[in-house]
């Protein structure tokens, strides 16, 4: 790693209009799959059918960027051939568009879901989604922020906040569960639920690959440890 | 023989001990400087070239790395008022001595420089008239050695046929291949290539590149280019040059990934100024 990690610009300045608009491209995916997941939350909270149907169709556009990203990794790879530093700029590029556009599927996933969710009559594990969400959210704006300033410390304590969404998780899981052997007429709207807290831990995970891409952007080498994880469900049996 | 890099890597801080290579240093530099005239081209170089590796050495023009190179077989020494100082070791021998012979030197160092320079004579005699001034061949013998030399420059197949005509027909890529057959020839222990592909399409660069590969098998050799990709493919180890000092060395793959040093990451990215 270079003892500073100022870097100047390229002697060929298009070579650094290329490489920002690649940064413009992840931050405008990052926005939209935020807003997404927000307007996803709003939609389970307040039973707005029309507005998850809205989220469902907004994925196109993050799909859409995440074509124009491939497009101009592609590029500069073929064109520019990319070392040290600029390689691990488009990589990270490449891979953190992938996590993002995951993101988006998830959010429009909850989105979906709450449709069938309102078919239902309202229940009140139901309550603890958004809650979710917003730890999930919050992850989220937070690494693309840590992203955008290079800051590989702040991508570490995203990283490490994930557990926090396990444990929401993990307490959903369980409470899910209880309702669902309650009545068996729970189960078909608690199963939903269940997805749906699943899309939004899973929206964590993704937002830690990114910690993970940025940490490997300013650093030249992968973030090695263990992560906590608070998600105990895949060994629950009753 | 000293353990490579482990000399220039401490005086850097560079490597770390996973990082460093049990090879060993076939050339080795202490406090070089050097000057033409009152210019002072290189400044203290310690550095190793390791044996029976590539060391590319790049830098932008003007920092002294065809000087580095030239210095190894003190071809520097037919102009006046160039002054080499310190020490280069080949197998443990100072070959700044004055009494280290030239002969010998040239006979253990060979160069291949930017333009192919054939002789203007047959194929054959081109690789033939370097065999006479060190040895006395009978006409068989000099057969094998000329076909050898052919052979190891991947250029044998292209000319068996015409060793009689003359090298100034062949092609430029062919030319450098028959240059470097003509270094081969005088069974050296290090090549030193001077830019060896500026002048070449990049079909002619790839088959030097496949022959530099080839090569260390047998030869040590040290590469000065400008063509950061070429020593990206091509070198195991990469020395970075910069006003007369060496700014970085260590393993390419380190240097092109990973670099320590800000300067060496803004050359070989395009944004040095």
């Amino acid at each position: 790693m270079p003892e500073t990690t100022a870097a100047h610009e390229h002697i060929i300045k298009s070579y650094d209009t290329e490489l920002t608009r690649l940064l413009t491209e992840i931050t405008s995916m990052g926005q939209l799959a935020s807003e997404q997941l927000k307007l996803a939350a709003t939609a389970v909270e307040e039973r707005d059918s029309e507005l998850a149907a809205r989220v469902v169709q907004g994925d196109a556009a993050i799909d859409a960027l995440e074509h124009e990203v491939s497009h101009d990794v592609l590029r500069l790879l073929a064109l520019r051939q990319p070392i040290a530093r600029d390689l691990r700029d488009v990589l990270a590029a490449l891979r953190i568009a992938a996590d993002i556009e995951r993101i988006g599927d998830y959010a429009a996933n909850v989105a979906k879901r709450s449709i069938a969710l309102n078919q239902a009559m309202p229940m009140r594990p139901a309550a603890a989604l958004p809650q979710l969400a917003q730890v999930a959210g919050a992850m989220l704006r937070d690494v693309l922020e840590a992203y955008r300033r290079n800051d590989a410390e702040a991508a570490i304590e995203v990283w490490k906040r994930d557990v926090q969404l396990d444990t929401l998780y993990t307490a959903m899981f369980r409470e899910l569960l209880t309702y669902m052997m309650e009545d068996p007429r729970n189960i078909t709207p608690c199963t939903h639920l269940l997805f749906m807290a699943k899309n939004i831990e899973r929206i964590g995970d993704h937002a830690t690959n990114i910690a993970e891409n940025v940490y490997f952007l300013v650093h030249a080498k992968p973030l090695t440890g263990e992560r906590r994880k608070n998600d105990h469900t895949s060994a629950v049996i009753s | 023989m000293t353990n490579l890099n482990l000399a220039t890597a401490a005086a850097l801080n560079l490597t770390t001990p996973s990082e460093q290579t049990t090879s060993t240093a076939k050339i080795t530099a202490r406090n070089l400087n050097f000057y033409y005239d009152k210019f002072h081209a290189l400044k203290d170089i310690r550095m190793d070239i390791p044996e029976k590796r590539v060391t590319a050495i790049i830098g932008p023009s003007g920092c002294g790395k065809s000087t580095l190179l030239r210095i190894f077989n003190r071809i520097y020494s037919i102009y006046p008022k160039l002054e080499a100082r310190g020490e280069v070791m080949l197998d443990g021998e100072n070959i700044l001595d004055p009494r280290y012979p030239l002969n010998r030197l040239r006979s253990k160092v060979g160069m291949v420089f930017q333009k192919p320079v054939p002789f203007p004579m047959s194929i054959f005699d081109n690789i033939a008239y370097g065999i006479k001034h060190y040895e006395r061949l009978s006409r068989a013998d000099m057969d094998v050695r000329v076909e050898q030399a052919l052979r190891q420059a991947a250029i044998w197949d292209e000319v068996k046929d015409k060793l009689k005509g003359s090298a100034l027909g062949l092609s430029g890529g062919q030319q450098q291949r028959l240059c470097i057959a003509r270094a081969i020839a005088l069974r050296p222990e290090v090549i030193l290539f001077d830019e060896p592909t500026s002048a070449l399409d990049p079909i002619a660069t790839g088959k030097i590149e496949q022959l530099v590969e080839e090569l260390k098998r047998d030869f040590t050799i040290a590469i000065v280019t400008h063509n950061m990709q070429q020593a990206a493919r091509c070198s195991d180890y990469t020395a970075f040059m910069y006003l007369g000092e060496l700014i970085e060395f260590g393993e390419t793959e380190t240097m092109f990934t990973r670099p320590s040093k800000q300067q060496t990451e803004d050359y070989i990215t395009g944004r040095f100024g």
